[in-house]
């Protein structure tokens, strides 16, 4: 076992894995820089990717990391986005503070729904997901005194870094704080992830019943990684608000879910900047091509969602080359007990 | 009590009939998630399509039209089951998700074709049967013999599934589909005529409900959600579980919203959490999927 990770560690630093880096520290400076030379409109479009990637992240969180596919994911994203909707429009409109509330909002309802899917698996937790986000979904439908029925919230108060600062109204100073908030979001969910927290989710991925014989809490696990993807969730659904100012039960629904799951299928399961990819390939199809070629944006993204389950059985993530991912990790425990 | 029974007679034969639609739609959904272990989300469109026949063929109320509506959209189903089953083949062995974003992109595709052939406003059709009889104040007939045609339906399926060969192959394909092809079973035909037949039920039930609910694009994910909901109570890949859960759900659907308005979008899926709480594999489920 020593002997594949001594071969892998010189090839990592005699120059493989050097232009991701580069590649990456690219992309980075892009981001930065956009403002700069692009239009509102450019800038507008990116940070919804920003923002969708982000939610895409949460929920590979749930499918990738810990295998739980859910497919109501986007209710935890709709009650971050009307909590910070609601919080701007009577409470405060300083941006930390929504997303705070949104993410802790967010987080809470997705443990009190946990408490009832963590009991089932497999397709009944699909099922069950899915019967959740349809009752957020007419939730935010009937209970109009609060979010504004079909016709949604609209005209939410621009941001607010400060109770004392300005309101920020300029396209280019939004986009910044939506790609500060959006990178911390994802050094957050990436120490998630390589943490011990997140190697047991893995492990219960691939064996939920090695893991409750090891001694794991597997119902804790499941509600605790289900109470971490909702924080995400709400935290993006937040961001979102924050750049539409705008926000309506079909954030909450069905499609939104399935969107980002498709997503998390274009991605690779448990690829964190492929969740950022794909969040851009399906935003820029759903928004940009759909209108294009007449309104048929639905038709292009089932074509998508056919597309991708057949060409990309492993996800984009599965497209770049062996030798620039990491080494497949020797089998979990040493006593062979499979 | 017979006065409250009197007095809600009409919701409650509504809820049967809407049951007995729900049971066509969802015992193919059941029988083939039970035999081809695919999730199929694109069980509604097969659903639309028998609606959209019905209202090209029948929506004038003519017996002759419906009934060959009823022909074509047995045909349309069939085919459509048959075209899911080779475009699933290739997902055997991968997991569920896969199989259920690639019917739902299906699902996403047929809703648009049918909104570009025949426009996005939902069309009405007539019954076939006109009149009523006299139960609480007047009750149409159609909704009866659809009540008796479900009945029918649900009886013959469980015979055809509990004691014929084919439903014997049916159930043992269910319970574990590799013994079954140690056996010498051509599995490939036990799984094409499930999709086969659970797919000409559908349009069939489209047929049948087209009266009731009318046609229109968007009609597939609304059916959809409720026999995912009937087969999640009634416990996946069992007949009998489908028709207690489509019974169930039609009561729900129909008296539940009757007495509790106010409550109605969390009935349904409450009665699912409740079900699923207190027998994770549904009411007649025997595995745990």
């Amino acid at each position: 076992m020593p002997r594949g990770r001594q071969v892998k560690l010189p090839r990592l630093f005699a120059g493989r894995s050097v232009p991701i880096y580069l590649v990456a520290l690219g992309v980075v400076v892009w981001l930065v820089a956009l403002p700069f030379g692009s239009s509102g409109y450019t800038v507008g479009v990116v940070g919804r990717i920003l923002t969708f990637g982000l939610f895409v992240a949460s929920l590979d969180l749930l499918v990738g990391i810990a295998g739980l596919p859910s497919l109501g994911h986007g209710a935890f994203f709709g009650i971050g986005a009307y909590a910070a909707a609601l919080l701007a429009q009577d409470v405060t409109a300083v941006g930390p503070a929504q997303l705070a509330v949104a993410g802790a909002i967010g987080a809470a309802a997705a443990g009190v729904t946990g408490l009832v899917t963590i009991r089932s698996r497999g397709i009944y937790f699909v099922m069950l997901t899915l019967a959740i986000g349809e009752v957020a979904r007419q939730l935010a439908d009937s209970w109009t005194s609060l979010t504004g029925g079909a016709n949604g919230l609209a005209g939410v108060p621009p941001l607010q870094l400060f109770p004392w600062g300005g309101e920020i109204v300029i396209a280019g100073h939004i986009y910044w704080y939506v790609l500060a908030v959006t990178a911390l979001g994802y050094g957050l969910l990436a120490v998630v992830r390589a943490s011990a927290f997140g190697q047991a989710l893995k492990g219960m991925r691939d064996n939920e019943d090695r893991m409750r014989a090891l001694g794991y809490s597997v119902t804790g696990l499941k509600l605790a990684v289900l109470v971490v993807a909702g924080g995400f969730a709400g935290v993006a659904g937040s961001l979102w608000v924050t750049q539409l100012r705008f926000v309506s039960p079909a954030d909450v629904g069905f499609a939104t879910s399935a969107i980002a799951l498709l997503c998390v299928v274009i991605a690779g399961r448990g690829s964190l900047w492929g969740s950022f990819v794909a969040a851009a390939v399906v935003i820029v199809v759903r928004d940009e091509l759909g209108t294009v070629i007449g309104g048929r944006g639905p038709l292009v993204l089932g074509l998508t969602f056919i597309a991708a389950v057949y060409l990309l059985p492993r996800g984009l993530a599965g497209l770049v080359p062996s030798v620039l991912r990491q080494p497949p990790k020797p089998a979990l425990g040493t006593g062979g007990a499979q | 009590m017979t006065e409250w029974l009197s007095g809600n007679l009409v919701s409650i034969l509504n809820g049967v009939a809407l049951g007995c639609l729900l049971f066509a739609l969802a015992v193919g959904l059941s029988l083939v998630f039970g035999v081809l272990d695919v999730l199929n989300l694109a069980h509604g469109s097969l659903f639309v399509a028998g609606a959209y026949a019905a209202w090209r063929l029948a929506d004038d109320g003519s017996l002759a039209g419906f009934g060959l509506a009823v022909v074509l959209a047995a045909a349309i189903g069939g085919a459509g089951g048959l075209l899911l089953t080779v475009a699933t083949r290739p997902l055997a062995g991968r997991s569920h998700l896969d199989q259920a974003l690639l019917t739902l992109g299906i699902a996403l595709v047929v809703t648009e074709l049918v909104q570009s052939w025949f426009g996005r406003d939902p069309h009405g059709v007539l019954p076939p049967l006109a009149g009523s009889v006299e139960i609480g104040g007047g009750y149409p007939i159609y909704r009866l013999a659809l009540i008796a045609v479900g009945v029918a339906l649900a009886f013959a399926v469980d015979r055809a599934v509990e004691r014929t060969r084919a439903g014997a192959l049916v159930r043992a394909t269910v319970c574990d589909a590799d013994m079954v092809a140690a056996m010498g079973v051509n599995t490939l035909l036990v799984r094409s005529g499930a999709f086969i037949v659970g797919g000409a039920l559908a349009s069939v039930a489209g047929v049948l409900g087209a009266p009731l609910l009318g046609a229109s694009p968007h009609l597939d994910a609304q059916v959809l959600l409720l026999a995912l909901v009937v087969v999640v109570i009634g416990g996946l890949g069992s007949v009998r579980g489908a028709l207690l859960g489509a019974l169930l759900i039609g009561q729900v659907q129909s008296l539940g919203v009757a007495l509790a308005p106010r409550q109605a979008p969390f009935l349904l899926f409450g009665a699912m959490a409740i079900v699923l709480v207190l027998r994770p594999a549904g009411l007649m489920g025997t595995r745990h999927a």
